[in-house]
This record gives structure tokens, sequence and C-alpha cells, in this order.
């Protein structure tokens, strides 16, 4: 046990004082709206260069006010908004262990590809003959993606991971269509992301709720008896929101597909199987991916994202256009008319021209930096972090946090605070907040909604076991000094740019925009 | 062990011990059933250094033609305008590249406050009252706008629909609405503008059915629709008026929320975003009060935190999924948050004379272009009307477009795009996109290339890449 001893870093208790305020708290926030001064300026526009006519454009069409923009120099705009991105916490900066998000690292070089101006000024509706390179490289991210989820049919369009779970059930409505099977429901286990039975309601179906055992996979008896000729679907997340690989997964399939339904796999997790366990492998029949989780997109504050969907055979015919075809001549082709294999039944275009080429590149370089042997390598380590991280807790505060469900877990884990409420005082989200004060983004909170007082950690791959340590020993303590006051925690944080926010105010008066 | 991991062998010793594993393979044996294991890794190539990726990536950027490798006019929904420096290095800056959404407002102001900007200056643009964060894309928001006209009148099964609405938002809005059962009907055209007195027809016979006209300002074919017309006649039959708009066009066309728009989306990739071979951008999506909490996605707004000092929170969540779940406004649970940071700096970069500016300026270059190439022998225009940085063109009979788009490619100019691509009444017909960046002089040179394209494929010649477009079309 030296060796750990050894590496916890010298630990310091942040400041618990509201009386004096830091220095960024002291500036009060200004809009860019008001900001500037007429007259000032960032733009200048090129010369007039055409002959000038008059009246092009009917008075009644013609706007009567200009919206009312800043008017700011560029080093104005600069500075303001260099200023605002100080008021964020950010993934380079420290560890955010955000629970079913991955915040890995994103490697500096994806942003140095991806700005080549073959790729970044490369127009959707260019000739296909005529970006080749930009066919090629999506054709190689569907291949290494299909290998991934050992499922043989990619489509890359789906914006975001609720949007791949549109487009998967668009296509398994589809694909029961065509067999004049016309089917109500979809199941969705208890602990599913909320975004799983909002896109059951658009795609027009009624979600049923299967409920989850004690030992936090499916109830399968449960699912047995709600799987009938009505279910068009099973989504799940494997391994789950609990970081709980589903030990009954084989029969799960078995089941689902007895009544002839599909077997969906929220990919949100799948970067705890890279390399050692594939969802097709398992029975799915669709899964999507999160390039912005497992393949390092960087998540931007909230998005761009990109969710792109794998299917076996038999759902293939039904997949959006347009799609990629590698030609006998080995060049590519786009095409939204394709006569047979993917897309020759497709259920249409899911959104404009062929999805967030931007984030192909990123996740393409990131696999080929890898490779085969380093995207498991990736995957091994992070389950390696997660199961590092859950003992050393577990070590220090376990009788206060103790694991929700299971003994280890795949790459994230739930604890539950419910011990910690009644015997420290402190609630997840106290403890959340004083963990902003320590410099650490906190995990997920109160999510999955199973799980009372949930705090969901998922540590990722690329931090160092020193990081863990930190985190772990910064837990304790805030658990520590819960003990002797929890007022401190409860008033939590004291360090941030602000303070606890009125969220309730904000709902109930809202203030959508800067008045002008 | 990687380059984007750092647990040592010793690590990996003492990690195991606390643990109290003998190796990782106890913890994946104990959990993964046997059955559903990989054996042998997966059948992908070995990872290559970082240098030896940078080389592929670059070699696979040269094989394609970008704006930068010729004088294109090709928009149809995304347009080649300047990205300013201060863009690239605001959006690489960690604090906004890295971050997620902003869960813990704390340590979120940065993000949070860019959003109330952001919706602030899409409210300014729009003329309506109330925006969210945005949504994925264009296309998409029309879609998502569409589900608001359902959530609105859940009895109204039907949208109408103008034929120069693109054709990407057109088919997103047909694949989406098949799940939740609405019929999208087409209303005609009349030279090249949402045919006013069809839709007057289409609302008399079924109206009470209705729940939303949609369409495009400035249209698909560049010109420009009567919108309050359009809108009031919308309204007399209870259904909702909705306008997918050019957010540069925005600069000098009047607000849709001044002619009775109710929603108004649009692709946000002209304000400040790459062209990225279509994406990622940002789809805005703002509304008048009334439809406040039909919205989708995320929303900031302004509060205070305890010490009473000014913040920003996401908030009006009881919309969202993590709260409603199967009853959520939207499935959309993400903002596309820094591709709309960029386009709230290109608007503040622009500001408010320089947008308007920007938009005097296409309105002119595009004039001019429009006259120099229907000046053109045998090209004509496909319509008449005022438009501000689009318009459509008809070749001469006889002459495949595609054909003579290829041919000019071959000569440096990418003429724009291939109308028959999407339509067949439109077969013949070119759609022509000005930005800033491109000048009088290369208008000029367009038209000599066009011209000289146009007879070189009246003369037998090809190009030796063969017709532009997907091989497969041709076929078809």
């Amino acid at each position: 046990m030296s060796a750990v001893d050894q590496t916890v870093v010298a630990y310091e208790r942040p400041p618990a004082d509201a009386s004096s305020a830091t220095p960024m708290q002291r500036e009060r926030a200004v809009t860019i709206f008001e900001k500037g001064q007429e007259g000032r300026r960032a733009f200048e526009a090129p010369a007039l260069d055409v002959p000038e006519v008059e009246g092009l454009i009917p008075a009644s069409a013609r706007r009567a006010e200009p919206a009312r923009l800043p008017n700011v120099s560029e080093p104005e705009l600069v500075r303001h908004y260099v200023r605002l991105s100080r008021r964020n916490f950010d993934l380079d900066s420290g560890f955010y262990p955000l629970g079913s998000c991955t915040m890995k690292h994103n490697p500096r070089l994806h942003e140095r590809v991806t700005a080549l101006s073959g790729h970044a000024r490369l127009h959707p509706l260019q000739d296909p003959k005529r970006a080749q390179g930009a066919l090629e490289l999506m054709y190689n991210l569907e291949r290494s993606l299909g290998e991934v989820a050992g499922l043989p049919h990619v489509c890359l369009q789906p914006s975001a991971g609720s949007h791949g779970e549109l487009a998967g059930l668009l296509v398994t409505r589809a694909y029961h269509e065509a067999r004049g099977d016309h089917r109500t429901k979809v199941l969705a286990p208890d602990t599913a992301h909320g975004t799983n039975p909002a896109t059951v309601t658009i795609a027009g179906y009624e979600v049923v709720p299967v409920k989850t055992s004690p030992d936090g996979g499916v109830d399968v008896e449960d699912l047995r008896a709600k799987a009938d000729s009505q279910v068009a679907c099973l989504m799940l997340t494997n391994p789950n929101t609990l970081g709980v690989f589903d030990p009954n997964i084989e029969e799960i399939a078995k089941i689902v597909h007895g009544v002839e339904a599909t077997l969906y796999n929220d990919g949100a997790n799948l970067n705890a199987v890279m390399g050692i366990s594939r969802p097709g492998d398992m029975g799915f029949d669709i899964v999507h991916y999160n390039l912005h989780k497992s393949f390092t997109q960087p998540h931007g504050g909230g998005g761009p994202g990109s969710g792109p969907i794998a299917v076996s055979d038999r759902i293939a015919p039904y997949l959006p256009v347009p799609v990629i075809q590698k030609l006998a001549d080995g060049t590519f082709d786009l095409t939204s008319t394709p006569t047979d294999g993917p897309g020759s039944k497709t259920i249409g275009k899911l959104r404009g021209f062929q999805g967030n080429y931007g984030c192909f590149v990123r996740s393409y370089a990131y696999i080929c930096s890898l490779g085969g042997p380093g995207l498991q390598d990736a995957s091994e380590t992070a389950v390696l972090n997660a199961n590092y991280l859950l003992a050393r807790l577990q070590e220090l505060v376990g009788d206060r946090l103790p694991l929700a469900f299971g003994e280890r877990c795949m790459h994230e884990f739930v604890l539950s605070g419910t011990v910690m409420k009644r015997e420290v005082g402190i609630r997840i989200l106290d403890l959340a907040k004083r963990l902003l004060d320590h410099g650490f983004h906190p995990p997920t909170v109160y999510f999955p909604l199973l799980v009372d007082e949930a705090l969901l950690i998922e540590p990722t791959e690329t931090e160092t076991k020193e990081t863990l340590d930190a985190f772990a020993e910064a837990v304790a303590d805030i658990i520590r000094e819960a003990e002797e006051d929890p007022s401190i925690a409860q008033s939590a944080p004291y360090t941030t740019p602000v303070r606890r926010l009125d969220e309730a105010t904000a709902a109930k008066r809202p203030v959508l925009r800067q008045p002008l | 062990m990687s380059r984007y991991t750092a647990v040592t062998d010793t690590d990996r010793a003492a990690m195991l011990d606390a643990i109290g594993v003998g190796s990782l393979e106890e913890i994946f044996e104990a959990q993964i059933p046997a059955g559903v294991r990989l054996q042998g890794g997966l059948d992908l190539p070995d990872g290559l250094p970082e240098q030896d990726v940078y080389a592929h990536l670059l070699e696979l950027s040269k094989k394609n033609t970008s704006a930068e490798d010729e004088i294109t006019f090709l928009g149809a929904g995304m347009y080649d305008h300047y990205i300013p420096a201060a863009i690239d290095m605001l959006l690489g800056r960690s604090e906004f590249l890295t971050p997620y959404t902003p869960y813990q407002p704390e340590v979120s102001q940065g993000g949070l406050q860019v959003m109330f900007e952001y919706q602030t200056a899409i409210c300014e643009l729009t003329g309506l009252d109330v925006s969210n964060a945005s949504v994925y894309e264009g296309p998409s928001a029309v879609a998502a706008a569409g589900y608001l006209a359902k959530l609105a009148s859940p009895k109204r099964p039907r949208y109408l629909v103008s034929g120069a609405l693109h054709p990407d938002s057109r088919q997103t809005l047909e694949t989406l609405s098949v799940g939740y059962g609405t019929e999208v009907v087409e209303i005609p055209l009349k030279d090249g503008v949402t045919d006013v007195d069809a839709l007057r027809e289409l609302l008399a016979d079924g109206g009470d059915q209705v729940s939303a006209v949609i369409f495009q300002q400035p249209n698909f074919l560049g010109a420009i629709e009567d919108v309050q017309a359009i809108s009031d006649l919308a309204h007399e039959q209870g259904a909702l008026s909705i306008c997918q708009a050019d957010p540069i066009a925005l600069g000098v066309l009047e607000a849709p929320g001044n002619q009775g728009v109710d929603v108004c989306v649009g692709e946000g990739q002209a304000l400040g975003n790459r062209l990225d071979f279509g994406g990622p951008s940002f789809g805005f999506f703002a509304a008048t009060n009334a439809h406040i909490r039909r919205m989708p996605g995320r929303i900031a707004g302004e509060t205070t935190d305890a010490d009473g000092r000014r913040g920003f929170v996401l908030t009006l969540q009881t919309r969202e999924q993590h709260i409603r779940r199967e009853k959520a406004t939207s499935n959309i649970c993400t903002s596309q948050a820094l591709n709309a940071l960029a386009g709230v700096v290109y608007l503040s970069w622009l500001g408010r004379d320089g947008l308007v500016e920007l938009g005097e300026l296409l309105i002119q270059r595009t004039h001019y272009a429009r006259e120099t190439l229907t000046a053109i022998e045998g090209v004509t225009a496909l319509h008449g009307q005022p438009v501000v940085r689009e318009f459509a063109i008809s070749l001469p009979d006889g002459v495949d477009v595609g054909e003579v788009i290829a041919l000019a490619q071959d000569r440096g100019v990418n003429p724009g795009f291939d109308l028959g691509r999407v339509r067949d009444d439109w077969k013949g017909g070119l759609l022509v996109a000005l930005t800033e960046q491109r000048s009088r002089s290369d208008i000029d040179r367009l038209a000599e290339v066009l011209d000289e394209s146009i007879r070189a494929y009246q003369g037998g010649e090809r190009s030796p890449l063969g017709r532009s477009g997907s091989t497969q079309e041709v076929a078809a």
C-alpha cells in the first residue's frame, strides 16, 4: 500500500468564507449588448465594386429598424469573450468526472487537422468526385466504428446521441411496417437516460418501463412479462448508467428477438467495452455511438456532438440517406438513391447534408492514433481507473457513500448519498458544490433517478492515478468537514465566479434575453 | 499505454492491489458473460504517432476541392463567408472548447452568459420574443418547429409546406413527422415564390386540419417571399406561421416576427461557422412568448446568486427530458454551444451597422451577377423576383447542368448548385450564391467560364472527371 500513500498530494482545505469576495466575484456580469459605443466596429465591409442600383428590394420587404447588435471594436470583442471564458471550468484545467459523459482528454491534433482548409472549407454540396478525401474518411470511419460495434452498416448522420436514438427508432418502425407489422410500444429500463422515453414519444410509440433487478441489470422476469407482439424495440444501455454490465444480456436478446422486436443499444457507455465486448455480438440490432464521448469530439460547452448509428443486415435498407458507396474503381460516391443495400428502402433524410463532418475528422484522427489495441487499452484503463477510484472512495468514505449496486463496476459507478444525508446532514448537491471549491468538477448528481441521492462518477482513462487520489481525498475531506459543520457544504461554493444561483426565480419569472 | 493515458506498470500494480484483484481480467470476467467477450481484439490497424496521423489527414484533405481551391458560387444552404480570426482564437480556448453542458452554473457562467447573449442576438434578428440556445442545424430546426406546432394543435394532422422550402428541411420534416403521423402537403410556386392564391385554396378546404404553414425567407431559389401575406392566411385558419430564414439576409429584410411569423428558425452556419462539409453548425429557433413552454432545447436565463450577484442558469427545464421524460417537448438535450458562440461573436464582430452593410453589398453584387449571367446567350433568369444573395438561372435548352458545372470546375470556377438534383421541374436550373468573398472580378470570371463551359458542352467536350453529382443519380 505504500505506493498509494506516496502519491497522495499534500492537501489544503479551500476557504469557506463568503465575507470577502474574490476578484472574479467582484466583476459584475455585463453582456456584450451593454458594451460598445455607436460608431465602433470590428468589421470593415469590402468596397462596393459594382454599379450601385437603387430600389432592388421593395420597401415593404425591407427592415424598418436594424437589429440592435453591439457596436464594438475588435479589442473589446476579444477581451469580452476571453474574460467570459475565464468564468468557465473546463476539462483542460481540471478533473471532470461527469458520469455517462466520458470527459476524456481532447487531443489538440484533432483541432489542427479539422482546421485544414481541405476539410474546413469543403462545401457539403461539392461534387462527390471532388470530395474524395472526405468520402474516403467517412467510409473508413464507418468501417472502423462498425468493427467496434460488431455491426456491419454505419450511418454517420445523426447529430447527437438523442438524434441517433430517433434514427434507431425510425428505422425500427420502417422495418416493422415493411413486414406489415404495426407495433405500438417500446420498452426502456427505469435506469434509462431521459432522452430515451422522449425519443420514443416523438417516434410515435408508447414507452413501457422495465424494472431493474437487485443486481443492477434488467429484471428479466419483468421483461418477459412485458415483451409481447406489440413491442417494437427494447432500448438498453449496456453497460447501463449504474456502471453495470447486464449479466443476462444473452437471455435479454433472446426474449426480445423472440417477439421479433429490435434490440437497441444506447452507446453512451461504449467507452467501457471497446475491444472487450461488442454490442453486435451481444445481440443488438442497432447501436448509437456518441463521438463526443468515446471518440473524444470536444463537448464545446454542450455541443456540437455526433451520434452515428450501426445496424445489422436486416435493418440496413432503412438507413437514412445519403449513403457513401465505394465503387468498383475504388472511388467513393455519395448518393440519396441507392438501388440496393443500405438506404435502398430509406426512411429519408434525417437532417441537412451528410452529418457533422468536423466531428468525423476528429474521431477518425483519434481512431488512427490509437488503433485497435489503443482503443482496447482506453477501455481497459477506463475500467481500471473507475474501479480504483471506487476502491479508494470505499476505503475512505464507504460508510457514508456506499456503492448503490454490486461490488465492482465497469467504467463508471453510482454511489448513494442516503446515509451521508441522514448521518452527516449534507445532500449530494452540497457535496457537489463543495467539490467546486476544491477545484474539481462534480460528478453527475441525482441521476440515475432510481438511486436516491445518486452520485454517478466516470473518471475516464486519461486521468492519472494522482488525480484520482486527490479527488478521493477531496471527497473525504468534505465529509470530514461536514461532520464538524454541515453548514459549510450547505452554503458552498465560496470561491467560484458566482455562488449558488436562484434557479427557482429564473424559471418563475424568466429573463431570457438582454433588454435593450 | 497510449499517449493519451498515463497508467504505468507501477501504477497498475498499486491500483489492482487497492481494488483487491490480481488482474484487470478478473474484473471483466466477473462482470461480462464469457459468451459475449470479444476474442482476439478489434480488427483495426495499430495506432500511429501524432505526426503520421497529421500526414494522413493532410493527404485526405488534399483530395478535396475546397472553397480555397476554386472560385465558388455554391450555396443552397451553406455559404463561404469570411470567418474572422478572432473566432478561431476564441473557439480554440479550452474554456469554451472542452467543458460539457453547464450543469454546474457556478463554474459555467462564461458559457451560460454566451447563451444569454446569443439568445438576445437571435431575438433581435428574428424580431421574436424568445430564442433557445440553438438546436442541431437548420433542417432539424424546421422539423423541431413542426413538432412545436403539433404540440400546439395536436388535433391538426397536416403541414402546408412551400415548394421553395429547402429540400433538406422538407425531407427532414417528412422523415420525423412519420412517427407522430402528420402529413406534409406542398404549396405550389408561382414565378419563383410561394403561390399565395394556391395557399388560400389549400386553407379554404380543410384549413382546420393544418397546424402550420412552413416556408423560407428568402426561399430556396433566393426569392423574397411575402411573409406577411403567408402569415395572415395561416392565422385566419388558426395555423402557425413557421419561417426558415437566412440570418444574413435578415440584416436587411424585415424581421419575420414583425410580419406575423410565430416561429422563425434557420441554419446558423453563415454566422461565423465553417462549411465543414455540412457540419457541425447550429440551428437557431425563436418564437413568440405564447410558445415559450413548448420550445425545444436548452434555454439560458438571468438570475442572481446567494450574494445578489447577477448570474445565468439553464432554465425552464420542466420542458426537458431529464424531468419530463416521455412528456418532454423534444428529445433534443443539447445545444450547439460552440457553434452558437461563433454565431454571437460573428454578429458582434459585424455589429449593428456591419450586418446592414454586408447585406447591402450582397444585394448589389447579387444583382450585378444576375444581370451579368443572364446576358450570356441562352441563359435566362429562372424567376424575376427580388433577391438578396442567391438567385436561380436557366441554362440554354438541351444543356446538361451537371456536365456544365464539371466543365466550369475544371476551369477553376464552381458556378453553383444543379437544381435538377432536387426537383425534376427545375432541370436546367442553376442556383448561384454570393458572399462578400466573391468580388466583381470573381463574378466576371464566373460569367466568362460559364459561357465558355456551355459552348464547350455544346461542342461535345466533357470533363475527364465526369458529370457533377452522384454517379448513382445519373444511372437513375
